[in-house]
């Protein structure tokens, strides 16, 4: 018992030792000293130590029989593992492996390029304060107009041709409902994000396509003013295409917010010789405070409570930002195209 | 809006910003210019020409020869072949160096052995006109050498200025001029009308007006609101003894400066106070009216029209008609009838200038799919203080280019007076809308040249309000007080607001769930060397309709994604992209219960083809198969329940995946998804080749798609649990598994049974054939055995896999290979 315990110690202890010789052989020479060292077969030790199995009692044999057998056969991996490296090493040593082929890599994967322009201006806005809603794309007209100012009979409600479902319902024709389900639900201060699809009855075209992405920003609070939403979006800009950009804001008219602004960016671009020059202005979003008539419907008292809101469309910033020519390239999904801005 | 920069001068005489000036004014009041057109462009070089002597050609019987002066003190001569050259006439001379507009440059040249020092030119060649029988004569007293674009009244720029639809003001020229003019609404005129008797002109404005509520007469006509309703006023005003006929030349080019078609001296005098004022009018020939009534009343059904394109138009109750005694003679406020039309023949018109209410002239504009001029500004509203000034302004340039006489009254029925809105203006709510402070008198400065009142002496302070009185023409977008701190923040200027970041309070609304669940399933895709793709929520079929799409094809909105995504794999197997590892976040629609929404779900789909990795020198290519789409698969559910949903063979799912896709896949190899419940919740597989179109040296397709859950699982938390010094102990066991029995069980049951210190289980090898026996698999596991804290001895460890063995032999009759039992 003891000295069966004893051989399959001894045994276990020999195979560490040969183990660490392994690794440590610094040439073919010395690891085949290695070899000859624990599985010669006159002189080798565990050849030795198994001719020592006959003092053991015949049941016990097997035991250490099948231990040697198991430490005998990783040794030869382990020698086997060692040799082919050394003849690597030794192979790109003389010039025979040529380093300068390609490494082996996985695929290139990647976020669509929207997405990728969503994500940074999440992350943007983060950064001021703002976390993310979602809300339905099919919609009630109750959301998509009425809630927000916009009767159902005024042409305001024709600049963008909504596309119907049959009952009455319809798709959203911008993200705005957003704001309008969120301050139901959230009393302020709310500074929200509301990203998604939105859609539109137009035809396909290098600026159009029926649906498209939209992001939506709303922050409702006391004391917010038209002075806040100026600088929370030129903030923004800045922090999006750089220090150095201009940014202006033109009045405009959504029946949604008053006053209502264009916001325009000039960036500042680097020339192939390394020059800098300014673009022209670029039209990047709409926005402005919120008309207490949607504050209202949505149940927030507008002489305490007021809020600015902006939308953009990052499919058209992408377009700015990357060069591409043509929106329908985003739907295309040609592979080709995608990997141009895969997370690599 | 289109404007003539000459037009928007003569409105407005201080007014010295050049057209690109005004552009940039217009934009930064929030009226962009989409396009400046020079009207004089390809006219350069052109002049006015008089021909003072014209002889017949010696060698031709159809070409003269005139000799005209261009201008310059030297008389030249121009061969020409146009019938009619009057001596001592103007008309537009090319000389010798010039390019017509088409692009000919003039040379000298012989014609049939005379010199011909230039041409003289017709309304074709000049590019102004489909007239090319003769040379366009010119009228007015021009001297020859002027330019030829002066000469036309052409050295005009046409602004084209985006108007927003709450600003129907804009749809004129004096709109627009009021907003750009120095010192806003004091700096602005009615221009001269050429050619107008000075005396005619007092007495027209002198007209008075018979006025009544519903109904009035005078002058012979007889007015009557039927639909009060519907029409806030009807004036009427007859002007006798025209003379229709084509408009005299500053008409003409004002009315194409602006964009507008000249068509007879009464109707472009009406397009005249239309472009310059903003109010639609409408000329009858009084003769075609009968009893010289007007009754503006709903049609009748079954009740007609034809309009003024020659259309026959079926009329309804629902639809406002200017009538006659018997019958209807315009719709109201989008066009007039053909019948009353006034032609070469009219000798009496009646004008109409009304006030409509918008939002049924938009439901009968779309009704009729009939947008005019009228409709376009009625829909959004026309000044309603406006009315008598245009008719009487309408009826003067008729006089002047039309002759006639205007008796009077004017017939003026309206159901009550128009009186202006009074709205107060807190500087307090302006500081707390736009963050700077104003005072009582700076408001009032930004607002009056606008056109807004505000009696009383403009205060200093900043507290007390002020009474507003907004003007006729702005009462259709400014009715409260926020729509005045609008005015005075474009007023004021944008620019003119600070832009430093003060201090905020976070929201309080959480981030989404279901974002951070597509952020985290996005990251570990992208990480898979998946790359996202976006398609449109639109399918050929599906549960929800649209009422109005843009194609047969998508006529519905989606339920899955897949479909379009295996468009997607098409598309780049088409273009020899080969290798198509594609995934969408996109939301599903499911139909509503009856009134609801929709149901909506975001899905996850993803497609592969082609290569699992990359080529590499160093293998041999293999294709994606089953086991990348189930690891894939595996992972992303690992990403959205935490491991509480598992991935199962479809064989084993249960009915009710009608959401998915399963008709898509073949049904030898297809997966399911199945949440804690055991609903399915996703499917994959190879794709049935019936679904694709793909070229012909096309792999095998495979694709998954997965409902995200409405609520995401909260993130599992993470614990660390202590590493283990002591050596683990390995066991490889080679099972014999009936291939009747899903190997997952197998392993369950070794999972449950392998005991507290069984740290790892992992399948390495799967054998059929030579050495097995028939109708089993050999399935090779390493176990491996680890206690926290000691080793085990080989004893336990031992007993612990005798303990499967029996088990796997007793609950599922699998043996371990090379063990007797």
């Amino acid at each position: 018992m003891t000295q069966n315990g004893s051989l399959v110690d001894e045994l276990q202890r020999l195979e560490a030792q040969a183990l660490t010789a392994v690794e440590e052989a610094a040439s073919a020479d010395a690891l085949e000293e290695v070899r000859i060292t624990f599985l010669g077969r006159k002189e080798g030790r565990i050849s030795g130590i198994l001719r020592r199995v006959g003092e053991l009692e015949p049941e016990e044999r097997p035991r250490v029989g099948a231990e040697a057998n198991r430490i005998k056969s990783r040794l030869q991996e382990a020698l086997d593992q060692r040799q082919a490296a050394l003849e690597q090493a030794s192979r790109s040593d003389s010039g025979e492996l040529d380093l300068t082929l390609p490494g082996r890599r996985g695929w290139q994967g990647g976020r669509h390029p929207v997405t990728r322009v969503v994500d940074e201006l999440v992350e943007i806005f983060r950064g001021l304060g703002f976390t993310r809603a979602r809300g339905p794309e099919a919609e009630t007209e109750w959301y998509n107009f009425e809630a927000l100012n916009t009767p159902l009979d005024h042409p305001a409600a024709d600049e963008q041709d909504t596309l119907y479902l049959k009952g009455g319902h319809l798709l959203r024709s911008h993200t705005s409902p957003v704001q309008v389900r969120v301050m139901e639900k959230h009393e302020p201060p709310i500074r929200v994000l509301a990203p998604g699809m939105v859609y539109r009855r137009d035809s396909y075209d290098a600026t159009h396509t029926p649906g498209f992405a939209q992001l939506e920003g709303l922050a409702v609070d006391e004391g917010i003013t038209f002075v806040d939403l100026k600088a929370t979006l030129a903030e923004f800009a800045r922090r999006y295409w750089g220090p150095g950009t201009r940014v202006r804001f033109r009045p405009s008219f959504f029946p949604f917010t008053e006053p209502s602004a264009e916001v325009d960016v000039k960036r500042v671009v680097r020339r192939a010789d390394g020059t800098e020059e300014e673009t022209d202005w670029l039209e990047i979003m709409g926005a402005g405070m919120v008309d207490p008539a949607v504050l209202e419907a949505a149940g927030i008292d507008p002489e305490r409570y007021t809020g600015f809101a902006f939308g953009m469309g990052p499919g058209r910033i992408g377009l700015l930002k990357y060069g591409i020519p043509d929106l329908r390239l985003y739907l295309d999904n040609d592979i080709r195209f995608l990997q141009q801005f895969s997370d690599r | 809006m289109k404007v003539s920069y000459r037009w928007l001068r003569a409105l407005a005489p201080e007014l010295r910003a050049t057209p690109e000036e005004l552009a940039e004014r217009l934009a930064e009041l929030g009226f962009p210019v989409e396009a400046r057109e020079d009207l004089a462009e390809g006219l350069e070089g052109l002049v006015v020409g008089r021909v003072l002597r014209v002889r017949e050609h010696p060698n031709a019987d159809r070409l003269r020869l005139c000799d005209v002066d261009p201008g310059n003190g030297e008389t030249v001569q121009v061969v020409c072949g146009a019938p009619v050259i009057v001596e001592g006439g103007l008309y537009p001379f090319a000389p010798v160096g010039s390019t017509l507009p088409g692009g000919m440059e003039l040379r000298k040249a012989k014609i049939r052995g005379e010199t011909s020092h230039g041409m003289l030119c017709s309304e074709k060649e000049l590019g102004l006109g489909p007239d090319a029988g003769g040379i366009m004569e010119l009228e007015g007293e021009l001297e020859p050498g002027l330019s030829l674009a002066e000469g036309l009244g052409l050295n005009d720029v046409r602004l084209d200025v985006e108007v927003t639809p709450n600003r129907p003001d804009l749809l004129s020229h004096r709109g627009v001029t009021r907003e750009v003019a120095p010192g806003g609404e004091a700096g602005l005129a009615l221009p001269d009308i050429p050619g107008e008797d000075p005396d005619a002109a007092r007495f027209v404005d002198q007209v008075d007006a018979v006025l009544g509520s519903r109904e009035a007469s005078g002058d012979g006509i007889t007015v009557r609101i039927e639909a009060p309703e519907r029409c806030g006023a009807y004036l009427g005003l007859v002007v006798r003894g025209v003379r229709v006929g084509p408009s005299p030349g500053w008409l003409q080019t004002r009315l194409r400066a602006a964009g507008a078609r000249p068509i007879n001296n009464v109707v472009d005098a009406t397009n005249y106070v239309l472009l310059e004022l903003g109010h639609p009018l409408h000329a009858f020939d009084l003769d075609r009216i009968r009893d010289r009534t007007i009754v503006v009343r709903r049609a009748d059904e079954g009740e007609t029209i034809r309009t003024l394109d020659g259309a026959e138009r079926a009329l309804t109750p629902e639809m406002l008609a200017i009538c006659d005694a018997e019958r209807p003679v315009a719709v109201a406020g989008v066009m007039g009838g053909e019948d009353s039309e006034v032609d070469e023949g009219t000798s009496d018109v009646l004008l109409e200038c009304a006030l409509f209410t918008p939002g049924p002239i938009r439901a009968t504009r779309k009704a009729l799919g009939l947008s005019t001029d009228a409709s376009y500004r009625f829909e959004r509203g026309v000044d309603p203080e406006g009315l008598r000034e245009a008719i009487l302004r309408a009826a003067r340039v008729i006089q002047a280019t039309a002759g006639g006489e205007v008796q009077g009254p004017i017939v003026e029925v309206r159901a009550k007076p128009f009186s202006r809105t009074e709205v107060t203006l807190r500087p307090s709510r302006v500081e707390s809308v736009l963050g700077v402070p104003f005072s009582g008198a700076e408001l009032a400065s930004l607002l009056e040249p606008l056109g807004f009142q505000v009696p009383g002496l403009p205060s200093e302070s900043r507290e007390k309000a002020l009474r507003v009185q907004v003007p006729g023409f702005r009462s259709w977008d400014v009715s409260r007080e926020v729509d005045l701190i609008e005015e005075v923040a474009r007023t004021h200027g944008y620019d003119a607001f600070p832009d430093t970041l003060g201090a905020y309070r976070p929201g309080v609304v959480p981030d989404d769930p279901l974002f951070e669940l597509e952020d985290a399933l996005r990251a570990r895709l992208v990480a898979q060397g998946l790359l996202e793709a976006h398609t449109l929520a639109f399918a050929p079929e599906g549960e929800v309709e649209l009422l109005n799409p843009i194609s047969a094809e998508e006529g519905y909105l989606r339920r899955w994604l897949l479909p379009a995504l295996l468009g997607r794999v098409e598309y780049n197997l088409a273009r020899g992209n080969r290798d198509v590892r594609l995934f969408e976040l996109g939301t599903t629609f499911r139909s509503g219960r009856a009134g609801e929404l929709p149901r909506e779900s975001i899905h996850l789909g993803l497609v592969l083809h082609g290569r699992r990795r990359p080529r590499h020198w160093s293998h041999a290519d293999e294709p994606v198969e089953v086991w990348d789409l189930k690891g894939l698969l595996e992972e992303v559910v690992a990403t959205l329940a935490t491991d509480r949903w598992r991935v199962i063979s479809a064989a084993e799912a249960p009915d009710g995946s009608g959401a998915l896709p399963a008709s898509l896949m073949d049904e030898d190899v297809s997966l399911a998804v199945v949440d804690e419940d055991g609903r399915p919740v996703g499917r994959a597989g190879r794709i049935g080749a019936g679904h694709l179109d793909l070229p012909p040296w096309a792999g095998a397709v495979w694709g998954a798609e997965v409902a995200l859950p409405a609520t995401p699982a909260a993130r599992r938390e993470v614990r660390y649990v202590p590493l283990s010094t002591h050596p683990p102990v390995d066991r490889d066991l080679a099972l014999l598994v009936p291939c009747t029995l899903p190997v997952a069980h197998v392993l369950e049951l070794m999972k449950r049974e392998g005991g507290e210190h069984l740290a790892d289980l992992q399948v390495f090898d799967l054998y059929e054939g030579e050495g097995v026996p028939e109708g089993k698999r050999s399935v090779a596991v390493r176990l491996r055995f680890q206690a926290p804290d000691r080793t085990l001895n080989d004893q336990e460890v031992d007993a612990r896999v005798d303990h499967l063995d029996r088990q796997l032999h007793h609950e599922m009759g699998v043996a371990i290979r090379g063990r007797d039992d």
